[in-house]
């Protein structure tokens, strides 16, 4: 059941998957215990000639137990997939942890601009590099997007990464991650954003440490 | 009570005219309702196959159709949306059901405001011409999703759609105009035209159902059309109450459609449970039960519908601090909904349960209903959601919440009802046909969807082979169009069966079922003004299989004295 979902690469993302596994098995049992009672009810008392139904009206509360004691049940579970869920909620989008790298992110029709902060680490200064649809990080670093958009709401989508954001004109959405294995990964835009939408698409490469270095001097040496 | 329907009900001798176009009656109201709604179903149909073949074998052309750009596939995910909840679910579920039912179970001659319901009706069939318009002028119809999300819907250079989204607009606010009216109405009738000995606790649970929906509805579209109208300024006056360039906010609009949007889900919703809860008790011989349960359920689910709406939007951009609040409601919605469908499966117990196609189903939407629900729990986590919201696993869970409520609830009623509403009997074999193939390829084309979701694969997303990460399942999309078209063939029987026993089918008896409701004891089809006498109501409405009575089943108004000697059960 592992190939359910792509390969995960970052450090929040088998917390998210484990929140999903945690309820597939919970609801996965309610299905069968509801299905089969159905199934199994519609063909125990299914209609025989000369013989009627039993009269129950469930308005009494040794009847209504049945159903309320399952409702009781139900609410319990809820609220652990409530505090469970919370849990990594928090881990994700609580306090934001500091970061190694900046990144800023711009979408629009239909591109990711990706702006670079250069060796100085800051973004808006004159070593800034652009490069559309690419974006190169190191592994084993936790890498700050700072994302935006010119025009309509995009959502930037890093499938394995368990990341998705949307990207909201005039606003500054800050996002998080930290990719555990080196590889070429997709990005494509989740949310409706024109005609261009299918197929509005990025790649995220991350880098061993070696290589992103080797990298960054290739972008940036030609500048100083 | 009823002196003010009564004035309006005895017309005398209606022309063509008063008869099938410009009726009052609720019963003729009720049935331009359907006809539409079943129009527009096959519109959206249409919808269907081309989305389905497109994302099949993209950039083919279609048969009997083309090419399909991407700014056209566009407006076909967005009008197949909005075609099927506001002109499919909504007039189906609330126009024809609740017209037909309300005053017919409740013992009344017609609604409170006959001539409002009048109204209703054109107002949506102007909404619905509107809409279909929009479809053929420059610049084509609506593509900025069915809902609606600006600064993409603000904007005409962003889609390139003029007209056709400010039409769309138009469209919906007519339609809401028209559900509102509907909605007064079914208040107003159910609250002053109840006949003698009708107490509220003793109302079909379809009816409580049909009202909490109007409530929900009235409630809840007074922002979404106050935001639709400032949708629509910002298209055509130039105004920004969405475009951050002129200090707008493009999350206001989903703050304000989704606080509808949710409790809308209810609108449909609650409807379809009450179809479900009417016909059960009558195939199993049974009283529903906990009907007390049921009755608070629904409206402690409708109070909840209202604080669950930011679900929609975990990673929107708000204050993610926000998420968890609204994860959490979310999650508990489920309780109320559990002991509802708790409520059904213990009505099947000890029953002597008949396999109509009526029967067959409701219980099919009790179990695809089922499937629907508890994958919520996952869109509801907000954490889960952060990965799989936007993904087709988003898809089939509301496609697994409104097909068996719009489709099998929709067509449980239309099986169980058409003896009353057209005076003749469907062919139950078809019907059987009808419903086994749309269960089995319904099943078939929705369950590895939720696969392609976690797999990752995108909404909206014309041509899946654009990805390299959704390459490989390429083979489940298209096994999924060759389910789908099934799925659309195996409708062709009821269509057949709908026609054909409308003209042809086995004359009905008053009450075919043997049902305990008001209704049946009407005349098939109703004459205007529903009843001979004004019935008397002793009972609640599903006393089937009493032990005192010979019969196993005891209609609301029949006036029964149990033998000296036997308590009668407490009603």
């Amino acid at each position: 059941m592992q190939n359910w979902f792509p390969e995960n690469v970052s450090t929040f993302g088998a917390d998210i998957d484990e929140i999903f596994w945690f309820i597939f098995r919970i609801t996965v049992v309610w299905f069968f215990i509801t299905e089969g009672l159905i199934l199994s009810f519609a063909i125990k008392y299914r209609r025989r000639e000369g013989q009627r139904a039993t009269y129950v009206k469930g308005n009494n509360r040794r009847q209504l137990a049945w159903i309320l004691m399952l409702g009781l049940i139900v609410l319990l579970l809820d609220l652990w997939i409530d505090i469970r869920g919370a849990q990594v909620w928090g881990k994700i989008k609580g306090q934001m942890p500091s970061s190694d790298l900046q990144v800023q992110i711009t979408a629009k029709q239909f591109n990711w601009e990706i702006v670079y902060p250069g060796p100085d680490g800051k973004l808006g200064t004159g070593d800034d590099l652009q490069l559309e649809n690419e974006l190169h990080v190191p592994v084993g670093k936790i890498v700050r997007i700072v994302l935006q958009s010119k025009d309509v709401i995009h959502s930037l989508f890093l499938p394995n990464l368990r990341l998705k954001q949307d990207a909201v004109p005039g606003r500054e959405i800050h996002a998080w991650f930290e990719a555990t294995k080196p590889g070429k990964y997709e990005m494509p835009c989740a949310e409706l954003c024109g005609f261009g939408h299918s197929g509005m698409n990025g790649w995220l490469i991350v880098a061993t440490p070696e290589d992103y270095e080797k990298w960054a001097k290739e972008h940036w040496s030609a500048e100083k | 009570m009823n002196e003010v329907a009564s004035k309006e009900a005895h017309h005398e001798e209606p022309g063509f005219w008063h008869t099938y176009l410009f009726s009052t009656d609720h019963k003729t109201i009720a049935k331009q309702y359907l006809s539409l709604g079943l129009f527009w179903a096959i519109v959206g149909g249409f919808t269907v196959y081309l989305i389905r073949w497109q994302l099949a074998y993209p950039e083919t052309k279609v048969p009997g159709w083309g090419f399909i750009a991407p700014d056209f596939y566009n407006v076909l995910v967005t009008m197949h949306g909005t075609i099927m909840v506001f002109f499919v679910a909504m007039p189906i579920l609330l126009g024809a059901f609740g017209n037909f039912l309300i005053p017919l179970m409740i013992g009344a001659q017609d609604m409170a405001f006959p001539r409002l319901n009048m109204l209703s009706v054109w107002v949506f069939a102007l909404a619905s011409l509107i809409l279909l318009l929009s479809f053929f002028v420059p610049g084509g119809a609506a593509s900025a999703g069915w809902t609606g999300y600006p600064p993409l819907s603000a904007k005409v250079e962003y889609t390139g759609v003029n007209w056709g989204l400010n039409l769309w607009l138009l469209a919906h606010a007519l339609e809401f105009v028209s559900f509102l009216m509907s909605g007064i109405n079914f208040l107003t009738t159910a609250m002053n035209l109840r006949a003698p000995g009708m107490s509220f606790f003793r109302l079909p649970l379809i009816v409580w159902m049909q009202l909490t929906a109007a409530v929900l509805f009235m409630l809840s579209v007074g922002p979404l059309i106050g935001g639709a109208i400032m949708l629509l300024m910002d298209r055509i006056a130039g105004t920004t109450f969405y475009l951050p360039e002129g200090g707008g906010e493009p999350l206001l609009w989903q703050h304000l459609f989704w606080f509808f949007g949710h409790p809308e889900v209810y609108v449909v919703l609650l409807p379809a449970l009450g179809i479900v809860l009417e016909i059960m008790p009558v195939f199993s011989r049974k009283p529903i039960f906990g009907y007390y349960p049921i009755v608070y359920s629904t409206i402690a689910a409708g109070i909840l519908s209202f604080v669950v709406w930011a679900h929609h939007q975990f990673i929107s951009g708000m204050d993610p601090r926000l998420a968890m609040p609204f994860s959490i409601t979310t999650i508990i919605i489920s309780v109320p909904f559990a002991l509802i469908v708790f409520a059904m499966i213990a009505t099947l117990w000890g029953g002597s349960i008949s396999f109509s196609t009526a029967m067959l189903f409701a219980l099919g939407t009790l179990a695809t209903f089922l499937i629907g629900g508890l994958t919520g729990i996952f869109n509801g986590s907000a954490p889960v959601d952060i990965y799989i919201h936007d993904t087709y696993f988003v898809v089939s869970h509301f496609h697994y919440t409104l097909v068996p409520v719009t489709f099998f609830a929709g067509f449980a009623g239309l099986y169980f009802w058409f003896p009353k509403i057209f005076g003749r009997m469907m062919w139950e074999t078809l019907g059987k046909v009808h419903f086994w193939f749309t269960f089995i390829f319904f099943n078939a084309a929705f369950i590895p969807m939720f696969f392609l979701g976690t797999r990752g694969m995108m909404r909206r997303i014309a041509n899946p082979t654009q990805y390299e990460f959704l390459k490989p399942f390429q083979p489940i999309n298209e096994w999924i169009t060759v389910a789908v078209i099934l799925l659309l063939l195996s409708q062709i029987p009821f269509v057949i069966n709908f026609l054909w026993s409308m003209v042809r089918g086995r004359v009905a008896e008053r009450n075919p079922w043997q049902a305990n409701t008001l209704e049946w004891s009407a005349a098939s089809p109703p004459p205007h003004g529903n009843f001979e006498t004004v019935p008397t109501v002793y009972r609640n409405p599903y006393e089937y299989g009493l032990p005192e009575v010979a019969e196993d089943w005891l209609p609301q108004d029949r006036p029964f004295t149990p033998p000296a000697g036997v308590r009668q059960s407490e009603s």
